[in-house]
């Protein structure tokens, strides 16, 4: 019910831009203002005793930034090609935050018509953190609730 | 009142320089409601502190000028005349606390002049053109020269202010009437005032002039008074440097800013010195050594700037206790120490209102009616003393009273009442684990709930707020003498100085404020780590330190079940000795670095709950790292044994061993299969000999140990003993003589509550208890040692149960306070321990009362003997009998100990003599009542 109202809310505006990224495949959107930075994550450092999610942090430019697994988020296989990863940098609760992703696409500026909702059959887990499916040619795109997304704690209580 | 009167003029002043700009506009606009409300809310905010502060003249003063603002609010039209009337009025309020500022005082006089001119506008009448001059000549008197710059002051546009700080400035400076205040001051003024007001640079050119030689030949008088804290009453104007322009008021964000600046450069001066540190011979290193120097001291200043006197969060206390001390009906006397001890500005706001809370409590709750404190005997003026001090990095902040004390009962019956705690477990506790309740949620015991304080949201809510800034709060009460609540919080939690360990291939970094020292531990060597039922104990210079694996502790020891084995065959370890509060532990890493100068960064809140972490930071070398939070790992250690030793630590010396706080126990196995205790505390150390070098001496075993023959002991010395192989004993050393109990298996150390339910029957136990859910006999350490050395008395004995007798037991040595407080308290004996006579003195001037005090004679500083003479002057004390307990037992002394007044001697090994002259004792005392 709040995802439907979030959408309705923002999407006043008929199009919005949304930073592809792809995880095991599947591709993802996120806002587009939501998304301060792309980068190579470099010299993570493991947080003993985290939440299996959390990748670790490391250092942007003299901030320290908390990196989350997106695949162990997501419940996916970890990634194969570890070497050749990407982040993506939000802030969230004056925060950095790196989301690590198999790859950046691009940015699409997409129409609020191929919008929908969640199907209901949707994997709880993924349910939680995004707020809808966007259709592209040929392809499904599902778009990101980064508050969610970051609020770890209640989402895992919730799931 | 003399901080509050400096706030009070910084706030005014700047007040005032904004009523300034905003009557100009005002004049400009006279129809902007939203500028005449600010300037009315502007002066009324002078008018009400002015007559808070008891300052007469200038509340009448803003009065008059907020009645004609009010006027003008209303709907009355604006003249020029009334509003130069009003800017008028503001430039006499400022005289008058240029004035205020420098003696303190408001100064004598009459304003009738603008009243009655602010009285007529704002009744609506005219002034006829010859008074409003007047009243501004009158100004001009004082100070012939500034009424030009008074005139265009009038005329500033918005945005350009402190004209008049420039005016007085001037003319304090070469104030012909040489007012007494300190140039530098005065100099330094009129460069502030300079710099803000642009638009008078002839004023500027004229003056500065005059003043240049002036300002030099006080330089080293400058000096003196800038090395000062300006903390002289105001009363006192010798010296004192103007308060209105010596502070500016810098918003906080900005002072924040610079501080993450500053802790970027010291990242980036770190990375630098990295870098440097590799070369071996670089051209860099001098010019960096100069940048790291100032860096350090811009770091340094830049702290200082968010330091601040503890004395700003306890400025409106006395205000406080005043008004309680009426409403009331009490009279409250309240100290303030230390109120210059500086902390960070953050964890100073944190504070204020909790401290605030705590010292209403004090007065409300703690201290008894002025006729409770008549018939208690006491002075009817209570007194509540607050007092700040420094402590290894960490500020002390006591609030004291001298009332009644917590009410243990009352608060136990409300801990039931509330479901805290059922009746079993407050029987098992101590008072000062029952008055640790009094921080738990709703818990008020004020019989009424009052305006003060009573509503029971008060104490969690303090100790909830310290603990958010890291500090913790405790609190030591005594029946009738009154009670002091402790809190300890951190400094200043930005830059700290840290050691950056290894473990598991990870580097952390340990705050160096909690590091005692570092050890290395290696197998063969002088320290090594041992384990007791696989837990890691480190022996330091006689003593078992628990350690705890760090690699372990945070789950990177991946090789789990077998990693004592492997963590033991290891080569090198280091141990990080570390102390968190009374608690001292050792933490394992497998190497030490550096120590580097952090700035400690807040964990994302994905992550704070780790308790073991109190945030990362960013090394020199750019990478991250954990700060490791040794409060997190002490509480990991054991909960138990932290609860324990701050309860010890907070009693002092007062240890209630009638079953009460847990004793660390260590259990083994000898001679049969039941398992065995003895208190962990009398055990110097754990060995392992080869039971080919024990050696026969005199039909006594004996192992070489430290250089000397030690004697062996054995539980049963009819038993049949192990031919070969490796022997566990325990040493047990006292002064320079050790011995070694021989057994069989050390099964494990454990903390548990020692209640020793059964007495003993056989000789050589204290007695069964229950430890861990398992009976276990607990050994008679007395018993076993006279049988080491011959003159070390042999006796056995059995008990008798005196519950509800209190003993207090004065020895020096840590060894026969351990050795014979369990032995007592089997008896049946409620035992109260002291270190030292003074210790013992202490708890008699704290009101403590004792049934019999038995003491040793030998005694550094106070002996026996005049620790006797002490408690026959004292009437509290003079009727306890007491036992002298001593090694020697020469005619010469018993007959000395007898005349000091001590009713019985008894040899120190002669338990069985002890416990009879105990019996003796209360046999005596029962016939006497």
């Amino acid at each position: 019910m709040t995802s439907e109202k979030r959408v309705s809310g923002v999407g006043e505006a008929s199009t919005r831009e949304y930073v592809t990224v792809k995880i095991s495949g599947q591709f993802f959107g996120l806002p587009i203002e939501k998304v301060q930075d792309v980068f190579m994550p470099d010299a993570i450092t493991e947080v003993p005793l985290a939440l299996p999610e959390v990748a670790g942090v490391l250092n942007l430019r003299g901030r320290i930034v908390t990196a989350i697994d997106m695949r162990k988020r997501l419940n996916m296989p970890p990634n194969e090609n570890a070497s050749a990863q990407m982040a993506v940098g939000l802030e969230f609760n004056g925060e950095s935050y790196g989301l690590i992703i198999d790859e950046v696409g691009e940015v699409l500026k997409l129409d609020q018509s191929g919008f929908e909702t969640n199907p209901s059959n949707l994997d709880p887990r993924w349910a939680a953190i995004s707020v809808g499916v966007q259709r592209l040619d040929g392809q499904l795109m599902v778009i990101l609730d980064v508050n969610r997304l970051l609020a770890i704690d209640e989402a895992i209580q919730a799931a | 009142m003399d901080d509050l009167l400096g706030e009070f003029l910084t706030e005014t002043a700047e007040s005032l320089d904004v009523v300034d700009v905003e009557l100009v506009k005002f004049e400009q606009e006279p129809n902007n409601a939203e500028i005449l409300g600010n300037i009315f809310r502007l002066v009324h905010t002078i008018k009400g502190t002015c007559g808070f502060l008891g300052l007469p003249r200038l509340e009448s003063l803003a009065h008059a000028a907020e009645t004609l603002m009010g006027k003008y609010r209303d709907g009355a039209p604006v003249t020029q005349q009334g509003v130069t009337l009003i800017l008028e009025t503001l430039d006499r309020i400022k005289e008058l606390l240029a004035e205020l500022e420098q003696t303190g005082a408001e100064p004598d006089g009459e304003d009738t002049d603008l009243i009655s001119q602010l009285n007529i506008i704002s009744e609506g009448g005219e002034l006829t053109e010859a008074a409003a001059p007047e009243a501004s000549g009158e100004a001009q008197q004082e100070a012939d020269d500034s009424a030009a710059i008074q005139v265009t002051e009038r005329e500033v546009k918005p945005g350009e202010v402190s004209l008049d700080d420039l005016e007085r400035a001037f003319q304090e400076a070469e104030g012909p009437e040489g007012i007494d205040l300190s140039p530098e001051a005065a100099a330094n003024l009129s460069a502030n005032a300079a710099a803000a007001a642009t638009g008078s640079d002839e004023a500027k050119d004229a003056e500065g002039e005059d003043k240049k030689p002036e300002e030099e030949a006080v330089e080293s008088k400058a000096d003196k008074a800038s090395a000062k804290p300006a903390e002289t009453p105001a009363g006192d104007n010798k010296k004192e440097a103007p308060v209105v322009t010596q502070t500016i008021r810098v918003n906080v964000e900005t002072l924040e800013n610079l501080m993450t600046m500053v802790s970027e450069l010291v990242l980036t001066r770190n990375q630098l010195l990295e870098m440097v540190r590799r070369l071996d011979d670089s051209e860099f290193k001098v010019p960096l050594q100069r940048l790291s120097n100032v860096t350090a001291e811009l770091q340094e200043g830049v702290m200082k700037t968010r330091m601040q006197p503890i004395g700003n969060a306890w400025q409106k206390l006395p205000r406080i206790v005043r008004d309680l001390s009426k409403e009331l009906d009490k009279k409250i006397q309240l100290d303030m120490i230390g109120a210059e001890t500086e902390l960070d500005r953050q964890v100073l706001e944190q504070i204020k209102d909790p401290l605030t809370h705590m010292v209403r409590n004090s007065a409300d709750h703690g201290l008894e009616t002025t006729q409770g404190r008549i018939d208690a005997g006491k002075n009817e003026i209570g007194k509540v003393i607050l007092r700040a001090y420094h402590e290894g990095g960490h500020i002390i902040i006591e609030i004291e009273d001298d009332g009644k004390g917590l009410d243990s009962k009352a608060i136990a019956k409300k801990a039931i009442q509330n479901g805290i705690a059922t009746e079993a477990e407050i029987e098992k506790m101590s008072d000062s684990q029952i008055h640790k309740f009094i921080f738990n949620a709703g818990f008020s015991t004020a019989a009424k709930v009052t305006n003060v304080s009573g509503r029971g949201v008060g104490m969690d809510v303090v100790r909830t707020n310290i603990e958010i800034i890291g500090g913790n709060v405790d609190l030591k009460s005594i029946p009738g003498k009154g009670t002091t609540f402790f809190i300890k919080i951190p400094l200043t939690l930005a830059i700290v100085s840290a050691l950056i360990v290894e473990a598991s291939q990870q580097r952390f970094a340990i705050p160096q404020l909690s590091v005692v020292e570092l050890v290395r531990a290696h197998k063969e060597g002088e320290h090594r780590i041992e384990m007791i039922n696989r837990t890691p104990v480190l022996r330091l210079r006689n003593k078992l330190l628990p350690v705890i694996y760090l690699s372990r502790l945070l789950g990177l020891d991946t090789s789990d079940e077998n990693g004592e084995e492997r963590n033991l065959a290891e080569e090198n370890v280091f141990v990080v000795v570390t102390q968190v509060g009374p608690q001292t532990f050792g933490i394992v890493v497998d190497s030490v670095f550096h120590t580097e100068e952090i700035v400690v960064k807040p964990m994302s809140n994905m992550l704070r709950d780790i308790s073991m972490f109190s945030g990362n930071t960013i090394l020199g070398d750019g990478s991250v790292i954990m700060i490791i939070d040794p409060n997190g790992i002490a509480q990991q250690i054991d909960t138990e044994t932290t609860a324990t030793a701050n309860d010890a630590a907070e009693t002092a010396d007062v240890i209630d061993m009638a079953s009460r706080t847990t004793t660390t126990l260590l259990l083994f196995r000898a001679d049969s299969k039941e398992l065995k205790a003895v208190p962990l505390s009398l055990v110097t150390r754990l060995e392992e000999i080869n039971v080919t070098e024990i050696e026969k001496s005199n039909g006594r075993d004996l192992v070489q140990y430290r250089g000397t023959l030690m004697p062996l002991i054995y539980i049963n010395d009819r038993a049949t003993h192990k031919e070969e192989g490796q022997q566990p004993i325990l040493v047990f050393t006292d002064e320079d003589r050790s011995m070694g109990l021989v057994v069989d298996e050390i099964v494990d150390i454990v903390e548990d509550h020692l209640n020793i339910e059964i007495s003993a029957e056989k000789a050589g136990m204290v007695g069964s208890a229950i430890v861990k859910g398992k009976a276990t006999e607990i050994i008679d350490v007395s018993y076993y040692l006279p049988k080491a050395f011959d003159d070390w008395l042999e006796n056995k004995d059995d008990t008798a149960l005196h519950r509800d007798f209190s003993l207090l037991l004065v020895d020096d040595s840590p060894f026969f306070r351990n050795m014979l407080a369990p032995l007592l308290g089997a008896a049946g004996y409620k035992v109260t321990l002291a270190e030292s006579a003074t210790d013992a003195v202490r708890l008699k001037d704290n009101g403590l009362i004792f049934d019999v005090i038995v003491s040793d004679i030998e005694m550094p500083d106070m002996d026996g003997i005049e620790f006797a003479n002490e408690i026959k002057s004292d009437p509290r004390w003079r009727d306890i009998p007491i036992i002298a307990l001593s090694s020697h037992t020469s005619p010469e002394t018993i007959e000395r100990s007898r005349r000091a007044g001590f009713i019985d001697y008894v040899a120190k090994f002669d338990r069985e003599g002890l416990i009879e002259s105990l019996k003796e004792c209360k046999s005596m005392l029962g016939a006497a009542a």
